[in-house]
């Protein structure tokens, strides 16, 4: 058996099938240790992937033989091969610098399971990314949040509880919608995969189950993608995590639902359903245009680092929806882009958080003043990071911001104001970002950070790592682009 | 050696020098003689350039394209040798007088010193040279960043305040007003190639291009035109060869040239001078000109003075470009360099006296001329120049100003030069009678002399800088001529 031909399995099988193994190791350490090795082995089969993916193939793969849409489809395409590479990096790069903030925040003896969770939660968002199929998406997605419930409710404070009931109670809402959804397409057309789907739909027609289907799904998905105003539950579960989940989920896990929502609603239902567009127009439109208003604005008057960071993700959640719901070839590029690039962004930033809470159990701005002078390197790292999120040219997140921009201006007027809110949204990035280096590098020292010393060698290569990805995406886009332009025809194709 | 390679080698040269410094950062002699032999490779690679530029030549290297549109590219024309030419040729001389400062005042950290001054002036050639916005935008920015170490370099909480209004005013204006006008430029055109002849015309009409030519004028917060210009005097907490090159010469005069290049090579002379509504920056630098001269006159500080002198000769170069004539533009090249040469001799006069007697302020200088001849020989040279008097090089450029104004027929112009030229006076004329002719206060703290002599050889070269451009300054007009014999 040629193993390269299995990858799209191994992509999935081999996390998951780890992870009960972890379980019953007893050391701590070596259970880091083997995750590590695991999920780095699932980034070296997403390279591969990729690799494939930008040679030309769309990937699509039966397991145990049996054809679709009996048997159950694995495919990557170019939208899926980029969310591919960012999940499985991040959560490799997230464990790599972690294992200190791991065993400070969890405890060696507790970190086996935790770590086991961890692997789940990595093969559920996998396993949703590679699903040919709309109910294994399901099936995955479940495995995922059952996974992140466990991760987020790790963190040291008490209140790390609420935020987890809180984001399991939205997350599972969001999921039984997505069941609704599906269960009544599959009453309509009796398929489950995602290709069949589309085709199937065409007999059925314009009908109002099919209708309210695409309403359950994309309400649902938004739910779970923390879309304003369905983004309530996401704050307190980034801040309250242990520091290492935050940078993972904040660079995965609404992107993950994200990319259900865009699966479906632009891959099967866009050429079914009559003036599908205008629920983009008159919905996802307006709320990604609210969420990077009221993101940025509540990320200025918020205190706490983390949750600074989480609402500047609600307004980057909303530059991706707004890319896609311009419904245009530029606009889903410009999205698939923010994707990539917003990921990057946010996981050099919350790992120079990780560098942060090796030093400090409060992340409150005041907490933090001058910290800078004493730890420049970690300081640095965010700072650059931070222009990547802003979107300042020679950065990764200049890349996306510019194609958001030049997609917004083929729309008119419509586009003009857009531009003004992309470009005035940028600033209160520059406000949030700026304060928060302003903070930590020149604000009154206290006893606390007076005494404090530099993050460890070790997490910080690996944060600097993060962050000179930042800017090697920024003078070399090829990658994300290929990837990119290969969403971008596949979306051409399902347009009516 | 081609003209590409060279471009390269002059970006690549000072970094190359900066790993080097950081390198022999242990042994103080050999740290200082990498940085006078990098000084002196790039001072010789820049000026190999200049018979290509003055021979019609444009050499280009294009490093990588970003993305469709976005391109990373350098291009040597007429304005960029001449601000190249000049910063290579004063660091030259800056870095002797560093080495008598930064060891006559026992200064720490000397050797982060110098690895960034290098950086500095690596991204200064990058701002000289680049072949568009984008690539201008970068090379400021890191020009911003390297200078930030210098100016807060004390690090004692005055200082490190005084930074922080540097660093916040200087990034605040070129992401929240630059970068957006890099943007809508490259909406409006579809690129951002440095053109002659400007790439806007047709593209945009009516208010928007004063709004346009607005967002580049205060978002090039280099140029500290007002109201922002308050970075400038807060930089002055630097020690003093970091006001010298980098606040008299490099970091503004990137402002400045900067706006030139924006007016002459994006807007275009003749389209801008149809657009009734970008007719604002003329007076607006006028005012800068004026107010900043009246101020300047309230010092009692003398760096504090001189950075306020420094925008208001800033402005001159603004409002000469602004006026769109083909004469003032060349005055606009040539008072980059002009005051160039005679504001780093005034900076170096200032901390050539600080390492001598520690004195700062004005009413402290009596009688410093007999104690200090060379010094406040310098000092006086380029005072005059500062005013504008034969024969210094000041002179020259502002006989081209006003030149142009008269062309233009643009009475405010030449009434802010001869009005700036008596406030000029009024705060240079006595200083240089208290230090020649008032007596000394009798008790002196420190009996002492002239400052360490690698100062006194670097203030006496850029004071003879000054006169010699008076009297030799013919190829620098034709190169600067091809400037505007392009894009009339």
């Amino acid at each position: 058996m040629d193993l390269t031909q299995q990858m799209p399995a191994l992509q999935v099988v081999v996390p998951m099938l780890t992870a009960p193994i972890l379980v019953f190791l007893r050391d701590g350490r070596l259970s880091w240790l083997a995750a590590l090795v695991t999920s780095a082995t699932t980034f070296a089969i997403a390279v591969a992937l990729t690799r494939a993916v930008l040679g030309g193939a769309e990937i699509s793969y039966m397991m145990g033989g049996w054809a679709a849409p009996w048997g159950i489809e694995l495919r990557v395409d170019g939208l899926s091969a980029l969310l591919l590479l960012v999940v499985t990096g991040a959560s490799t790069l997230a464990l790599l610098a972690g294992r200190q903030s791991l065993e400070d925040q969890i405890g060696v003896d507790r970190l086996p399971l935790f770590m086991a969770a961890w692997l789940l939660g990595l093969a559920g968002m996998v396993g949703i990314l590679i699903a040919g199929d709309a109910f294994n998406i399901f099936v995955f997605m479940e495995i995922s949040s059952l996974a992140t419930y466990i991760l987020i409710a790790g963190g040291p404070h008490r209140r790390a509880l609420p935020a987890t009931f809180k984001y399991l109670i939205a997350g599972t809402v969001g999921a039984t919608f997505y069941l609704i959804g599906i269960g009544m397409v599959y009453m309509m057309t009796g398929t489950l995969n995602i290709a069949d789907m589309e085709l199937r739909l065409a007999d059925v027609g314009d009908t109002s189950v099919v209708f309210v289907a695409a309403g359950f799904i994309t309400i649902g998905m938004a739910l779970k993608a923390a879309i304003f105003p369905m983004h309530a539950w996401m704050p307190n579960a980034y801040t309250f995590a242990p520091h290492v989940v935050t940078a993972f989920i904040a660079a995965c896990s609404t992107k993950v639902a994200l990319y259900v929502l865009l699966r479906l609603d632009f891959f099967v239902f866009q050429k079914n359903l009559v003036d599908h567009q205008l629920q983009f127009a008159y919905l996802l439109m307006p709320l990604a245009v609210l969420g990077i208003v009221a993101g940025s604005l509540s990320a200025i008057f918020e205190r706490n680092l983390k949750r600074i960071l989480a609402f500047s993700s609600v307004a980057q959640i909303g530059y991706i929806l707004l890319g896609a719901s311009l419904i245009s070839v530029p606009g889903f590029t410009a999205s698939v882009l923010h994707f990539f690039n917003h990921a990057l962004a946010k996981l050099a930033l919350f790992l120079a958080i990780v560098c942060l809470g090796l030093r400090f159990s409060r992340l409150r701005l005041s907490d933090l003043g001058g910290v800078g002078r004493q730890m420049p390197w970690t300081l640095t790292a965010f700072a650059v990071a931070g222009l990547s999120l802003i979107g300042v040219p020679g950065t990764a997140g200049f890349i996306s911001k510019w194609a958001l921009i030049s997609a917004a201006m083929e729309h008119g007027g419509l586009g003009v104001a857009l531009v003004v809110l992309i470009v005035a949204s940028s600033l209160l990035a520059v406000v949030y970002i700026g304060r928060i280096v302003e903070q930590l590098w020149f604000g009154e020292m206290t006893a606390d950070t007076a005494a404090v010393r530099e993050a460890p060698p070790m997490v910080l290569a690996v944060t600097w790592v993060a962050v000179l990805a930042n800017i090697w995406f920024g003078f070399n886009a090829a990658v994300p682009s290929g990837l990119a332009a290969l969403a971008a025809e596949a979306f051409l194709r399902h347009l009516p | 050696m081609t003209p590409e390679t060279t471009i390269l080698l002059a970006l690549g040269v000072p970094l190359i020098g900066a790993l080097g410094i950081a390198l022999a950062g242990r042994w103080p002699n050999v740290r200082e003689t990498v940085t006078l032999v990098t000084a002196g490779a790039l001072l010789l690679i820049v000026w190999s350039l200049f018979p290509v530029i003055s021979a019609g030549g444009r050499p280009e290297v294009v490093l990588g394209e970003m993305m469709p549109g976005f391109t990373i590219a350098f291009r040597v024309e007429p304005l960029g040798m001449l601000f190249a030419g000049l910063a290579s040729l004063l660091w030259i001389v800056n870095s002797v007088y560093s080495i008598g400062y930064m060891r006559g005042n026992h200064e720490r950290h000397q050797t982060r010193f110098y690895v960034c001054f290098a950086i500095a002036l690596s991204a200064a050639m990058g701002v000289a040279f680049s072949a568009n916005l984008l690539t201008l935008f970068l090379c400021y920015e890191i020009l911003t960043v390297s200078t930030y170490p210098l100016v807060s370099h004390k690090g004692d909480p005055a200082t490190v305040r005084s930074a922080r209004v540097y660093l916040g005013i200087l990034i605040g204006t070129s992401i929240g007003l630059f970068l957006p006008a890099i943007l809508w430029t490259q909406l409006a055109a579809g690129t951002l190639e440095f053109t002659a002849g400007g790439i806007l015309e047709g593209k945009l009409t009516g208010p928007d291009v004063g709004l346009l030519l607005g967002l580049f004028a205060f978002g090039i917060g280099k140029a500290a035109l007002m109201p922002v210009h308050r970075w400038l005097p807060a930089a002055m907490v630097a020690p003093t060869p970091v006001s010298a090159l980098l606040h008299a010469v490099a970091v503004v005069k990137a402002g400045v040239f900067a706006i030139t290049k924006v007016i002459v090579y994006i807007f275009g002379v003749d389209f801008l001078a149809g657009e009734p509504s970008g007719a604002w920056l003329a007076p607006v630098a006028a005012f800068t000109i004026l107010t900043a001269s009246a101020v300047a006159l309230r010092q009692t500080n003398l760096k504090r003075m001189l950075a306020y002198s420094t925008i208001s000769q800033l402005s001159y170069i603004v409002m000469a470009a602004a006026v769109l004539k083909p004469l003032s533009e060349i005055g606009a090249a040539v008072h980059m360099m002009a005051h160039g040469f005679g504001k780093i001799t005034l900076f170096f006069a200032a901390g050539a006296i600080y390492v001598a007697s520690k004195k700062t302020e004005l009413y402290q200088l009596h009688g410093i001329g007999r104690r200090m001849p060379w010094t406040m020989t310098a000092f006086t040279i380029g005072a005059l120049s500062m005013i504008g008097v034969p024969p210094t090089a000041g002179f020259v450029s502002k006989w081209y100003i006003l030149g142009g104004s008269l062309q233009a027929g643009s009475y405010l112009a030449v009434f802010t030069l001869v009005a700036s030229t008596v406030l000029n006076a009024a705060y240079f004329l006595p200083i240089l009678y208290r230090a020649w002719l008032r007596p000394e206060a009798v008790p002196q703290k420190v009996d002492h002399g002239e400052a360490p002599w690698p100062m006194v050889v670097a203030l006496t070269a850029t004071a003879a800088l000054t006169i010699l451009f008076f009297l030799y300054n013919q190829p620098v007009i034709d190169l600067e001529s091809q400037l505007v014999g392009r894009s009339k």
